[in-house]
């Protein structure tokens, strides 16, 4: 399978600047040198809590926030990554690595060169009812991304929009209606529809389903389904709900303060899950089933500030396992064999 | 098991300009004590306003159209919450019944301390209790007389004195509401101020909260959605209340800081010996906490039954595609076809039937009644009536 999105070391901080000079005395990590590859035609799933950077990692990949470090690319031949990486550690200042970066990695992207990308990439908000505009008609909101990248004339614009409303399950009679005329679910609908339109490639949806009922969650994702299988997407879906990713993914990241510390097969980590963190997330999970008794091992705390990382591994504080060696040095993603990675010293069997 | 609350054929309307909405059509539900029961459904199917009911803050346009709620308060007779007069639920709402809402950051006030509005409940409801404890502390300081300054301010302490006696022998008296509105006077409350913070810092204590000399100074802005919950929560337990409504508690929550909400409601259940009635759409969460589970759709109870029972054999056609579209390991996800009616224009008969595989001719006509299958499992559908049974068993 061919890698379609790929971020290697990406790193996204937000200076916090204080005092008359605006003197820069510290950083948000919100994502921290994440390595991400996503085939061609995967549902990959980012699964952390609050403030863990996700919703950031998913918005630098799609280049609405950039990135203060390391690259992503976008349907990108490996030998062309490869040499990049290669040449960012053996001449980074040579003119031959910034010729490449610039050619081929989105990182240094900027204008015309994105503006024509943007349309491969969409994004799907958590919330329906803020992200659609309260004022404009629903013709109006799909047809604004034909008209910003002018894409096609107006009669043919109306044909794609009828097309793109039937494919999430919409008729034409709701085009000329508002927002307020609809439920939670098909504003979500109509999100998904507005991403859609310039038959984009690859879709991040961050938390579409959170603000949903779970009846309705559950139409969204077999729409989603439905929609992968027929236009060949890719998607990046971030939630914090595992159950859900557990459900519908193909492969699953799970993310703390800025860092992934697990990835791996959805069924894998739900049933036997390596990293601490990831385990306290399936116990966490709740599960229709009343009579199931699990471990409760209800993690203690709140996800520390990530403008002020612990040192060593990040997730030590809440940790039980935790050792002298948790708290002086990061562990890093090792491969455990097959799709299956943790950065963990004391993973559990 | 003795019951706590009766809803008997309680009928709520709602007058909008579009026409008559109906909520809740003919509500029967009972809560023991001690329980938790769960009371699931989508978005619009009247549970929010069935709570609302218990505690009668239906707003106009909504209306309570007919049916009882009869409230078996400790000791007392049981009483029609929707009959009495609205200085009586005053007294009751808060101190025996109490609720926690779904958005913790739109539920407390943004501009008064957390101390502030939890010493609130405890101000209005357990005067009697403050007034007394803060006669012991009173009297001991009258006891010692040595220093300056407990002799100037002896004149004062024994006025004060005098006015929590009276308080903590009739915490009716009218001259307490005189002083509580008078200006200056007012100020010599304030050892009930100060007492009433000594329980609202054991409550929030209770509630986990790791640092909660620091948490009752602070803004509701200054504490994370976890947090937020827990201090709700700590609030509407103030009176130890016998009923505590749940609306969504833990829906605008992560699932690490829903788990540990979970863990603390169950812990104050047993431990204050309440009932909590749980209202969710997600029926993976009441499998966590609840004990028995009440489905609700289209503004009536289609099925009751124990938590296992209904989980391990679902019958209303409704509870087996709410649980089909539960996200669970190792299963594949199924959506109910179709959207929730319009409740201005509601299906004749069953509710349910437009979007039933089993519908029948009778559905579309009349409306089914509630059937016992076994003990204790209701369910309200044609396809358990009698004649099945009959042939079944």
């Amino acid at each position: 399978m061919k890698t379609l999105v790929e971020t290697r070391d990406l790193k996204t901080l937000f200076p916090i600047l204080r005092g008359v000079f605006r003197r820069h005395v510290a950083d948000v990590r919100a994502v921290d040198g994440i390595s991400l590859s996503i085939k061609y035609r995967q549902w990959v799933g980012l699964v952390g809590e609050s403030g863990c950077g996700k919703t950031t990692l998913g918005k630098t990949i799609l280049r609405l926030l950039k990135p203060t470090s390391g690259h992503i690319y976008l349907d990108i031949a490996e030998e062309i990554r490869d040499k990049i990486s290669e040449l960012e550690v053996s001449e980074p200042t040579s003119k031959a690595y910034k010729n490449l970066r610039s050619q081929y990695d989105l990182a240094t992207f900027s204008g015309r060169k994105l503006k024509n990308l943007r349309k491969l990439m969409q994004l799907v908000y958590q919330d329906p009812f803020t992200s659609l505009d309260p004022r404009m008609k629903i013709s109006n909101t799909l047809l604004e991304p034909i008209s910003v990248h002018r894409l096609m004339n107006r009669a043919s614009a109306r044909e794609r929009i009828v097309e793109v409303m039937d494919m999430v399950g919409l008729t034409p009679k709701h085009l000329p209606r508002y927002p307020h005329q609809f439920s939670g679910g098909q504003r979500q609908r109509i999100a998904i529809a507005r991403t859609l339109v310039t038959s984009p490639q690859f879709i991040v949806f961050d938390e579409p389903t959170s603000a949903l009922d779970v009846s309705v969650q559950a139409q969204v994702l077999t729409l989603l389904e439905k929609l992968k299988q027929e236009q060949n997407l890719t998607y990046l879906y971030i939630t914090h709900d595992l159950s859900v990713a557990e459900t519908v993914c193909d492969t699953i990241a799970v993310m703390y303060l800025g860092k992934i510390v697990e990835m791996g097969d959805p069924t894998d980590i739900f049933k036997t899950p390596r990293h601490p963190y990831s385990k306290a997330l399936v116990l966490s999970t709740p599960i229709a089933d009343p009579t199931r008794k699990r471990g409760r091992l209800v993690l203690p705390g709140e996800v520390p500030s990530p403008a002020d990382p612990p040192p060593g591994c990040r997730f030590h504080p809440r940790c039980d396992r935790a050792t002298d060696e948790c708290k002086a040095i990061e562990p890093t993603l090792q491969a455990e064999g097959g799709e299956r990675k943790v950065a963990c010293y004391h993973p559990l069997d | 098991m003795n019951k706590l609350v009766e809803i008997k054929g309680v009928s709520i309307n709602f007058y909008t300009y579009e026409g008559v909405v109906r909520a809740i059509s003919n509500l029967d539900l009972d809560i023991y004590q001690g329980e938790t029961l769960g009371l699931v459904g989508e978005t619009g199917c009247g549970k929010t306003v069935a709570a609302l009911s218990i505690l009668r803050l239906i707003m106009p346009p909504g209306r309570i159209e007919s049916g009882q709620i009869i409230f078996y308060s400790n000791g007392d007779k049981p009483t029609d919450l929707l009959a009495i007069a609205e200085s009586k639920i005053r007294t009751i709402r808060g101190s025996q019944i109490s609720m926690v809402f779904q958005e913790p950051g739109a539920a407390l006030n943004p501009v008064y301390t957390i101390g502030d509005q939890i010493t609130e409940v405890i101000l209005l409801h357990r005067k009697q209790e403050l007034a007394s404890k803060a006669l012991i502390t009173l009297d001991k300081l009258l006891v010692e007389r040595d220093s300056l300054s407990t002799r100037l301010f002896r004149p004062a302490r024994i006025i004060q004195r005098r006015l929590y006696q009276r308080m903590s022998d009739n915490p009716g008296t009218r001259l307490l509401g005189f002083v509580e509105r008078t200006p200056i006077i007012r100020r010599f409350l304030w050892r009930l101020e100060k007492e009433a913070e000594q329980i609202a810092i054991s409550l929030l204590k209770e509630v986990e909260i790791a640092d909660p000399y620091r948490v009752i100074k602070q803004h509701p802005h200054q504490l994370s959605g976890g947090m937020k919950q827990r201090a709700v929560i700590a609030m509407s337990l103030a009176c130890r209340t016998r009923l505590l409504i749940a609306d969504e508690p833990t829906t605008a929550l992560d699932v690490t800081i829903q788990a540990q909400i979970l863990e603390l409601l169950k812990r104050l259940k047993d431990e204050i010996q309440t009932s909590i009635l749980y209202i969710t759409h997600d029926l993976a969460v009441a499998a966590e906490i609840c004990d028995r589970v009440a489905v609700m759709y289209s503004g009536s109870i289609c099925e009751i039954a124990d938590v296992v029972e209904i989980y391990k054999n679902p019958l209303h056609p409704y509870t087996r595609a709410l649980l089909a579209a539960v996200p669970k390991p190792g299963k594949k996800l199924s959506a109910i076809k179709g959207f929730v009616p319009d409740p201005l224009d509601l299906p004749t008969g069953c509710c349910f039937h437009p979007r039933c595989k089993n519908a029948r001719d009778i559905c579309k006509v009349k409306e089914p009644i509630p059937v016992e299958i076994t003990p204790g499992h209701f369910v309200t559908c044609y396809l358990y009536d009698g004649e099945k049974l009959e042939n079944s068993g």
